[in-house]
């Protein structure tokens, strides 16, 4: 009789998930109230708390030159900028919150995770950012290899994840185009201007490669690539897009008259694709596990502020309780 | 418009620009330096805006500034030594320990006063400066205006709420309001020229600033039912007069670091 029953349970949940995965064939969009099964719910949890979490550490590098752009229009642009990163961390969290809401779990504990380090966030947000440049150099390129990696999946089968994605790549353009503009004036500018955008390409090279994760699971051991692609998260595969990412960028470095430090860079004209020196994948598990050159310091200010905020919280929470506002 | 100013008067508008400027400028600094660090990340976002409107701000009045003959509006932000700034010593001083980089600790109901007070101020001065006998003021003062609207909104919210929860968080911000009413006289202060400045009807004088004020925040606190004694004070200082503290000094050499690496390249 019991093992009956959990047969009749069993075959109850094949037939959910075989409805469920029609519906991802179809090109349907799935909602946050709609039955899903665990492995989306929790893969979904993973890239998008990720990916919201990266934009709020993300505005930390940049945050160092808001105060420091040179002029009045670089300011407002900056600050521009970084306000839409926190907006964009914002809108992610929310989507997370849904999706996270069944199992009983609130954005603490997506801040809790971030804190303990089982919450990761993108290699790029571990990495140094000491001159202007560095801050001409993240809105260019980093948000150039986002809007590669973002419009792969605006059309992604979790509704409201796609629809989160649709507003922030509008929004990356301007910061895409805020990025080159710094950047431009710098390769018209003086040699000593010059020399701080080849030194930020230096620096950022190999992080803007690791950017779009590893070419197969053999580099670093796990792969979320292929559960993304069962369930039409993502269409393109991470060389794909690190393919589509030099043939849009690579063109436009060497045209402002800097190198790219890789002397193996070329394309290949019978494979098709973009020749180049993998760069450090053990490195790249080093520093998304929290251990790159600015990982702890910028783990530090969040968490300081959330310890030293602490009043501000518990009176809100005290102050909703006494009057509903 | 400009031809049509006396010596005087044209030394009167810039010297009232200049006030106008270095606030907003110095404010919206200290404000920058929150980002990534506020109490939450809607929070975040919605100080952001307020600090990136009110550098807006800053650029509108150093643009009139350029366009009286003052040097670029890049330099007058930028380059301007710590005894030239016009700006009310309280808008200039730091968040709390700490670096904006480095362990900062920042005081979050210090905060929400400064910029409540100020935003309260900005409004009493914005409203009288729509009647300025200088059209590009008036005309400035209109479009700020509508954004100030909302800062002064934002700010009250967090004012009655921190207040209203008791506790600890009470006792924080009453100890906030004594520090910066200790600092607020200079911020209603038109300083050196204010005679000038109010004969050229470019604002009201101070006193009638002043009594607008007491008015507006003595609706609210006795909402709160917190008594308002109102009393001022330039304790460190009266920026107005070019006084001003270290905590300006280490500002200026933060923001302007990039631009003096090169002053003369364009950015
Ligand atoms: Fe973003
Ligand atoms: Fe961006």
């Amino acid at each position: 009789m019991v093992s009956k029953i959990i047969n009749h349970s069993i075959n109850k949940d094949e037939e959910k998930i075989l409805s469920f995965m029609a519906r991802i064939e179809a090109g349907e969009k799935i909602e946050a109230d709609d039955w899903m099964p665990d492995e989306y719910r929790n893969v979904l949890i993973k890239l998008i708390s990720m990916h919201g979490i990266s934009e709020i550490m993300g505005a930390l590098p940049e945050k160092e030159w808001v105060p420091k752009a040179p002029s009045l229009k670089r300011k407002l642009g900056i600050m521009a900028k970084v306000q839409d990163e926190m907006g964009h961390g914002q809108l992610l969290l929310r989507v997370t919150e849904d999706l996270i809401k069944p199992l009983g779990k609130t954005r603490e504990d997506i801040m809790e995770d971030l804190f303990s380090g089982d919450l990761k966030f993108h290699n790029v947000f571990h990495m140094e950012a000491p001159t202007w440049g560095d801050a001409g150099l993240i809105g260019w390129l980093v948000d150039g290899a986002a809007i590669i990696t973002q419009t792969n999946m605006l059309s992604a089968s979790y509704g409201p994840y796609a629809r989160a994605l649709k507003r922030i790549c509008a929004e990356e353009v301007f910061h895409a185009q805020h990025g080159e503009a710094i950047i431009l004036a710098l390769a018209e500018g003086t040699e000593a201007q010059k020399a701080m955008i080849q030194d930020s390409i230096n620096r950022w090279w190999e992080s803007l490669l690791m950017f779009f994760g590893p070419g197969d699971a053999k580099a670093v051991g796990t792969s979320k690539q292929d559960i993304t692609a069962k369930y039409k998260i993502r269409s393109k595969s991470n060389e794909e897009l690190r393919q589509d990412f030099f043939t849009k960028y690579v063109p436009r470095i060497l045209s402002l008259g800097l190198t790219i430090p890789d002397l193996t860079m070329h394309f290949d004209d019978q494979k098709k694709e973009w020749i180049y020196r993998q760069p450090d994948w053990n490195r790249f598990k080093e520093i998304v596990r929290n251990k790159g050159p600015k990982s702890q310091e910028r783990l530090r200010l969040r968490k300081l502020s959330y310890e030293n905020n602490e009043w501000v919280r518990s009176a809100l929470s005290s102050g909703s309780e006494n009057e509903a506002g | 418009m400009n031809e049509l100013l006396s010596t005087e008067e044209k030394r009167a508008v810039i010297e009232l620009l200049y006030q106008l400027a270095d606030d907003d400028f110095i404010i919206s600094y200290r404000g920058s330096e929150w980002l990534g660090l506020a109490p939450h990340i809607e929070e975040d976002v919605a100080f952001s805006s307020i600090s990136q409107d009110t550098m807006g701000h800053a650029a509108m009045y150093y643009q009139l500034l350029e366009e009286l003959g003052e040097k670029d509006r890049d330099y007058l932000s930028h380059a301007r030594k710590s005894n030239e700034r016009k700006n009310a010593v309280l808008l200039e001083l730091v968040n709390g320990e700490g670096h904006y980089l480095h362990e900062p600790r920042y005081d979050w109901a210090f905060t929400v006063v400064r910029h409540y007070y100020y935003s309260q101020a900005k409004k009493v001065k914005i409203e009288s400066l729509k009647q300025s006998s200088y059209p590009p003021l008036a005309a400035a003062a209109v479009k700020i205006s509508m954004e100030l609207h909302y800062h002064l909104m934002h700010w009250t919210v967090w004012f009655t709420q921190l207040l209203n929860a008791g506790g600890e968080a009470k006792k924080r911000m009453l100890k906030a309001i004594a520090k910066v009413e200790a600092e607020f006289e200079d911020v209603l202060s038109l300083g050196p020229l204010s005679k000038e400045i109010v004969k050229a009807q470019l604002i009201e004088e101070e006193s009638r600033l002043l009594l607008s004020f007491h008015a507006n925040i003595n609706a609210v606190f006795n909402d709160l039912s917190i008594p308002y004694k109102g009393e001022f004070t330039s304790l460190s200082g009266r920026g107005r007069f070019g006084e001003h503290t270290e905590d300006l000094s280490e500002a200026l050499n933060t923001l302007g670091e990039v631009y003096h690496s090169d002053p003369g390249a364009v950015w």
